[in-house]
């Protein structure tokens, strides 16, 4: 493995710090270097300061929508950013999500939209084809 | 003006127009409505020509004359009501006879007006009509905001039972995978942090339990002379290893005793709520201050606290379910997220009232007023 600076950096956000502490190792395991933020300013910080490859969102943070504004600041300021937006919800709200979940819902642009509670090697995975490694 | 559409369905031309005429001036108003209701008359001579227009432009309210010359009254009305057209049917009979009545009122006709009636009589008719066709409207209105409510409820709901599952199974299957190797030691705080997890949710479910039986009123209540006083220092001592860990200093301010007539366990849970909430929600080295007294032959109890406080914008929010104020320094404060609803509905049983003054990282107080008798 090479040097860790080169692995690349994800921004993972989400307001449950077990879910942050699992997925950050997980993915750190899977060969990425990981930045969390617990609020949605931190993430916006984060987006800006560490210029990650990829960012994680969870729908509801501090907001029900957190997750589609995040999603949309990113996909306007760094449109090359891969944005993955995982929900618990989207069974019990009805609200169908697909990788073309976007067509429909004009802004609402993230890459790929996930279930939470998928295993780990799952969402490496998806990180992986979405950066093409 | 708000206007309500009706339809004058009658075969004769001085009929319609003289309903027209009358109801064209004529307003409707209630203390509870916003505005005034007032009516848009148009007209058709035969059944089938009615029934073309409840397709086309159908109206709110429609006055049926029984006796027209193809298709009758009734059966204009049989076919609003098999097609579950949502239009009021008032019926204008020249003859009236009992069999007639009963068969249209067992159809669904609102009301009759027997011909020939004077404009009063048409209008206190339409009066009635108007008047049972809002609330009518305003139930349809209400039952579905609250099926949105509830919606939103349980969608809230399922995301604070799913987190911590969610979590508890990432880091179960952590373990079973041996992620972090072969240690036990190495996945103590990964234990700890579902045990935390699991608490959370016993939480929330026993709250959640709470708020059903209140909800739905199944809620088996007895009330009796309660000591208070023996109830508060229960829950102050339920918060005491919590306290400690926070240095937090409990105080009662209260008599020896205190006798109310209430529901012990009500009681319990709202002084719980409120006493763990001071503590919860204080500062290192803190107090709290559990005062229970009498004003006006009513009972008062205040729960002050030397915490963080509470941002204006936010207290009337506050009692809502799922609604956890979130501070940088709230954040990982545990709780359902149920508790001051709870406490909310259970003082509204009693037409009591709960009101919070807050000074933002000085602390706040809340203050219970019940009009029980002392």
């Amino acid at each position: 493995m090479t040097n860790k600076e080169y692995l690349p950096l994800i921004l993972l956000a989400d307001d449950d710090p077990d879910y942050l502490f699992q997925m950050k190792f997980a993915l750190e395991k899977g060969g990425f270097r990981v930045v969390t933020a617990e609020t949605m300013e931190e993430a916006e910080l984060s987006m800006e300061r560490d210029k990650p490859k990829l960012a994680i969102f969870d729908l509801m943070m501090e907001r029900d929508d957190a997750g589609f504004i995040l999603s949309y600041h990113a996909k306007r300021k760094h449109p090359e950013m891969p944005v993955i937006l995982l929900t618990a919800v989207t069974a019990e709200t009805g609200r169908q999500f697909g990788s073309n979940a976007s067509d429909g819902d004009g802004w609402i642009k993230a890459d790929l939209y996930l279930e939470k509670g998928l295993h780990p090697d799952q969402l490496i995975e998806h990180v992986n084809s979405l950066l093409n490694r | 003006m708000e206007m309500l559409k009706v339809l004058v369905v009658d075969d004769e031309p001085g009929i319609r127009s003289g309903i027209d005429r009358i109801l064209s001036k004529f307003t409707v108003g209630y203390p509870f409505m916003d505005e005034d209701i007032g009516y848009t008359v148009y007209e058709a001579s035969t059944g089938e020509e009615a029934i073309r227009i409840f397709h086309e432009d159908p109206p709110d309210i429609a006055l049926l004359d029984n006796k027209l010359p193809g298709m009758g009254g009734v059966e204009v009305l049989e076919y609003i009501k098999r097609n579950q057209l949502n239009i009021e049917v008032m019926m204008i009979t020249s003859f009236a006879s009992l069999e007639l009545a009963v068969k249209a009122t067992n159809i669904g006709a609102y009301d009759f007006v027997p011909k020939p009636f004077t404009p009063q009589e048409l209008r206190s008719s339409m009066e009635n009509i108007t008047k049972h066709l809002f609330l009518k409207r305003m139930t349809q209105k209400m039952n579905k905001e609250g099926k949105q409510i509830r919606f939103q409820f349980l969608s809230v709901l399922s995301h604070e039972l799913k987190n911590p599952l969610n979590s508890i199974e990432g880091y179960l299957r952590m373990m079973q995978e041996r992620q972090a190797g072969e240690e036990i030691g190495s996945y103590d705080q990964m234990i700890e942090r579902a045990i935390a997890r699991i608490k959370g949710m016993r939480v929330l479910i026993m709250d959640l339990l709470d708020l059903t039986k209140i909800e739905s009123g199944k809620k088996n209540r007895e009330m009796q002379q309660t000591d208070l006083v023996k109830i508060a220092r229960i829950s102050a001592e339920t918060m005491g290893p919590m306290a400690i860990q926070m240095e937090v200093d409990i105080k009662l301010e209260c008599p020896d005793e205190f006798f109310v007539m209430v529901d012990a366990e009500e009681m319990e849970i709202i002084l719980n709520n409120l006493i763990s909430n001071a503590v919860k929600y204080n500062k290192i080295g803190g107090t709290v201050i559990c005062r229970l007294k009498a004003a006006n032959k009513k009972l008062i109890i205040e729960i002050e606290d030397t915490g963080i406080g509470i941002p204006e914008d936010d207290i009337p929010t506050l009692f809502r379910e799922f609604v956890r104020i979130r501070q940088k320094e709230t954040k990982h404060i545990m709780g359902s997220g149920l508790g001051l609803s709870i406490v909310k509905r259970l003082i509204a049983l009693y037409d009591g009232t709960i009101e919070v003054e807050s000074h933002p990282g000085e602390g706040s107080i809340f203050r219970v007023v019940l009009p029980v008798i002392i």
